[in-house]
């Protein structure tokens, strides 16, 4: 039985490694949407974005938090690109050849990242690696309290932008009603590729985030996925304070199965979570499509 | 049978005993040598994880094994068999033992004369059950598990030390230090990954620090990876054991430290057992303060060796960071050729033989003289090592030192 003063800071840490997973989740439930495909790619993707904040900040000096205004942009680019060039033109508009295409391009690129960026891990060390804040006598590092703080500002950006916008008006439609849609004149390939393009974004502000407090190698993102995939089932696929909320009762839940039951059966909760929602509730704790 | 065909020319079965007949005597007395020393290559198969969640481990293996096949081939090869230059079989095992030992299957097949595998323990342990099926010599080159070659196969080989012998050689040098101390520690924390690597490795230590009057506290076992190593180091605060003790892979050797820096753990000493990080100039360079004073027991080469020290800079000048993974694939390739090269062939009775007999002199390595028992080396041991001003001291056993410990590094 762990001491019971360490429950606390375990909680809090736990929210904010949730917070964590929720900016990876994001994107996901946003992808899941409006597209409706699981997007397999997505922790390769999150690899890459790791890479473009590792290198800009060995290369350039570019701090990881700086580095906001560039790589979210570039993954942006690269989710519109890759949806546009990649994704519509190999899957035919059917479903399953989407699922399929998603899980090549992951192969391709982990395999890629492989090959040009080796299996070494790569760490980067910024002045507040070590830095804590000290809250109710626990220690919270810097920059994991940055990222709990960065993933609200996130969500709440995505809810914006999909209720407040133009854009998002055209992103509901299509998620609702793609055939009236395309009726009333909405763009539907450009909108899927900009819902992609955003996805893929929220991916690069996961990696500025999340570096300082962890390592890059190919394989970095396969760890994620999983959790993410849960955490928009639980929250509710498409909803963005769900994913948020989801990852942040998934960190709890993950710190507190750890403390109790052993850090290698740590985990267990969050499957048992995704199981007991599957059964009770499938649409998740928020569950409406955006 | 006359051999003249019917229409009075050499049959087709004379032809061909009089041209092989004469080439092979050309071949004997009359080629050139450089065409003489062509004799067919000797396939070696290298099964490393050099992709998957320990890829960096894996990869860091197979560059040392291949470093070493080119040392050979430079050096002319395999003497007896002609100068036979030595060919790599390369194979990933992605991290995992179904796939290493699939992977031995296909080399088999391939007519490989040797296997060196696989990393892990859980690997080397697959690929030398499967190897031995056809009883081909297999070297492994830093699986740490005492039962890879304590289960009787007749076939499988390690020049390095095992976990058993590691964690005397840890408890032992532990209670040395410790002893020397003004403010001796009395109490550990052992943090492992799930591996048989780290839970044997973890299960011999609870077992034997009492015996040195180290009371274990605590023994957290975790997964890989782990992404998340707060909670654990919650746990270290509320214990405030005198002594760490992490036995895991590089990945989460590195989140551990970082995190036990971050949340300001203070104690006696960190002294890892085989620490994935904690020998690793990797770490040390880019964590200079985190890795500052962290003792391992752990493989590494004779600090005083010209021939380790070479091997090292030729490493480095390949842009290799000289991890015990390439010194340790290194020396496993070693040991094979040199297996072969005594038995004159690749018979694999021949080569088992060999290599059960091996006296292969690993003075560039902190060793006693090379003995086979049950197919390990007996002579082989790890040193205690720990990071000291920004590099990595050998601070026991004494005659291959470089530095004196400092312990306590607090309290």
């Amino acid at each position: 039985m762990p001491d019971l003063a360490i429950v606390l800071p375990s909680v809090l840490n736990g929210l904010t490694t949730g917070a964590l997973y929720a900016l990876v989740a994001l994107g996901l439930t946003l992808i899941y949407g409006v597209l409706h495909i699981i997007n397999f790619a997505h922790g390769a993707l999150l690899m890459l974005a790791l890479y473009a904040v590792f290198f800009l900040n060995v290369s350039f000096g570019v701090d990881p938090y700086l580095a906001l205004f560039i790589v979210p942009p570039l993954m942006f680019a690269l989710g519109y690109g890759l949806q546009r060039l990649v994704i519509t033109k190999a899957s035919h508009g059917r479903d399953e050849n989407i699922l399929l295409v998603t899980l090549g391009l992951s192969i391709i690129i982990e395999n890629l990242a492989l090959m040009v960026f080796k299996s070494d891990t790569r760490i980067i060390d910024t002045p507040y690696s070590f830095e804590v804040f000290e809250i109710f006598g626990t220690f919270l590092p810097q920059p994991k309290v940055y990222a709990f703080i960065g993933a609200i500002v996130t969500a709440a950006a995505f809810w914006l932008v999909i209720s407040k916008t133009d854009l998002g008006r055209a992103i509901r439609a299509l998620a609702k009603e793609p055939k009236g849609a395309r009726l009333v004149g909405i763009n539907v390939n450009h909108v899927f590729a900009m819902s992609y393009g955003l996805g893929i974004a929220c991916l690069g502000v996961a990696a500025c985030l999340l570096l300082p407090s962890y390592y890059v190698s190919p394989h970095v993102g396969q760890g994620f996925v999983l959790v993410a995939f849960t955490i928009v089932v639980l929250g509710g696929m498409g909803s963005f304070v769900g994913a948020l909320i989801g990852g942040l009762i998934i960190g709890v839940v993950e710190a507190l199965g750890g403390l109790f039951l052993g850090e290698s059966l740590g985990q267990i909760g969050i499957f048992l979570i995704f199981i007991v929602v599957l059964i009770f509730r499938p649409t998740g704790l928020l569950g409406h499509k955006v | 049978m006359t051999g003249i065909s019917k229409n009075g020319g050499l049959g087709r079965r004379q032809f061909l005993a009089t041209t092989g007949a004469a080439a092979l005597g050309l071949g004997v007395t009359g080629f050139p040598a450089v065409l003489r020393a062509q004799a067919a290559p000797v396939k070696i198969g290298l099964i490393h994880p050099v992709s998957g969640f320990i890829a960096f481990s894996g990869t860091q293996c197979r560059e040392g094994a291949l470093m070493a096949i080119a040392d050979i081939n430079a050096a002319g090869g395999i003497k007896s068999m002609g100068g036979a230059m030595v060919e790599a079989v390369l194979a990933d095992s992605q991290g995992k033992p179904e796939i290493g030992a699939a992977e031995v299957t296909k080399m088999v097949d391939a007519g490989v004369a040797g296997i060196v595998a696989g990393y892990s323990s859980a690997i080397s342990l697959a690929t030398s059950q499967e190897a031995a099926k056809s009883n081909t010599p297999h070297v492994v080159d830093v699986g740490v598990a005492d039962n890879i070659v304590n289960r009787g196969l007749k076939n499988t080989f390690r020049f390095s030390p095992g976990y058993g012998a590691c964690a005397a050689s840890a408890v032992d040098g532990l209670n040395a230090i410790n002893q020397a101390s003004a403010s001796p520690a009395k109490t550990a924390m052992i943090i492992h990954e799930e591996s048989v690597f780290g839970t044997g490795t973890a299960n011999l230590l609870a077992e034997r620090l009492p015996l040195i009057g180290i009371e274990v506290q605590d023994v957290i076992k975790h997964a890989n990876p782990t992404r998340d190593f707060t909670n654990i180091v919650l746990q270290i605060k509320s214990n405030k054991p005198d002594l760490i003790i992490p036995a895991n892979y590089y990945n989460e050797y590195v989140l551990l430290a970082r995190t036990m820096r971050q949340q300001r753990i203070e104690a006696k000493g960190i002294y890892s057992v085989l620490g994935g990080a904690a020998s690793n100039y990797k770490f040390v360079n880019e964590f200079p303060e985190a890795a500052d004073l962290i003792m391992d027991c752990n493989h590494w080469f004779n600090p005083k060796s010209e021939v380790a020290l070479q091997r090292k800079a030729a490493a480095e000048a390949k842009g290799l960071v000289y991890t015990y993974e390439v010194f340790l694939a290194y020396n496993a390739v070693l040991g094979l050729v040199d297996a072969i090269e005594r038995a004159g062939s690749t018979d694999k009775e021949a080569v088992n033989d060999a290599l059960a007999n091996s006296t292969l002199d690993m003075s560039f390595m902190p060793y006693n003289e090379t003995m086979m028992v049950d197919g390990q080396n007996t002579g082989a041991a790890p040193v205690i090592t720990q990071v000291q001003k920004g590099d990595i001291a050998v601070i026991s056993p004494a005659d291959f030192a470089s530095a004196e410990p400092v312990f306590p590094i607090s309290g």
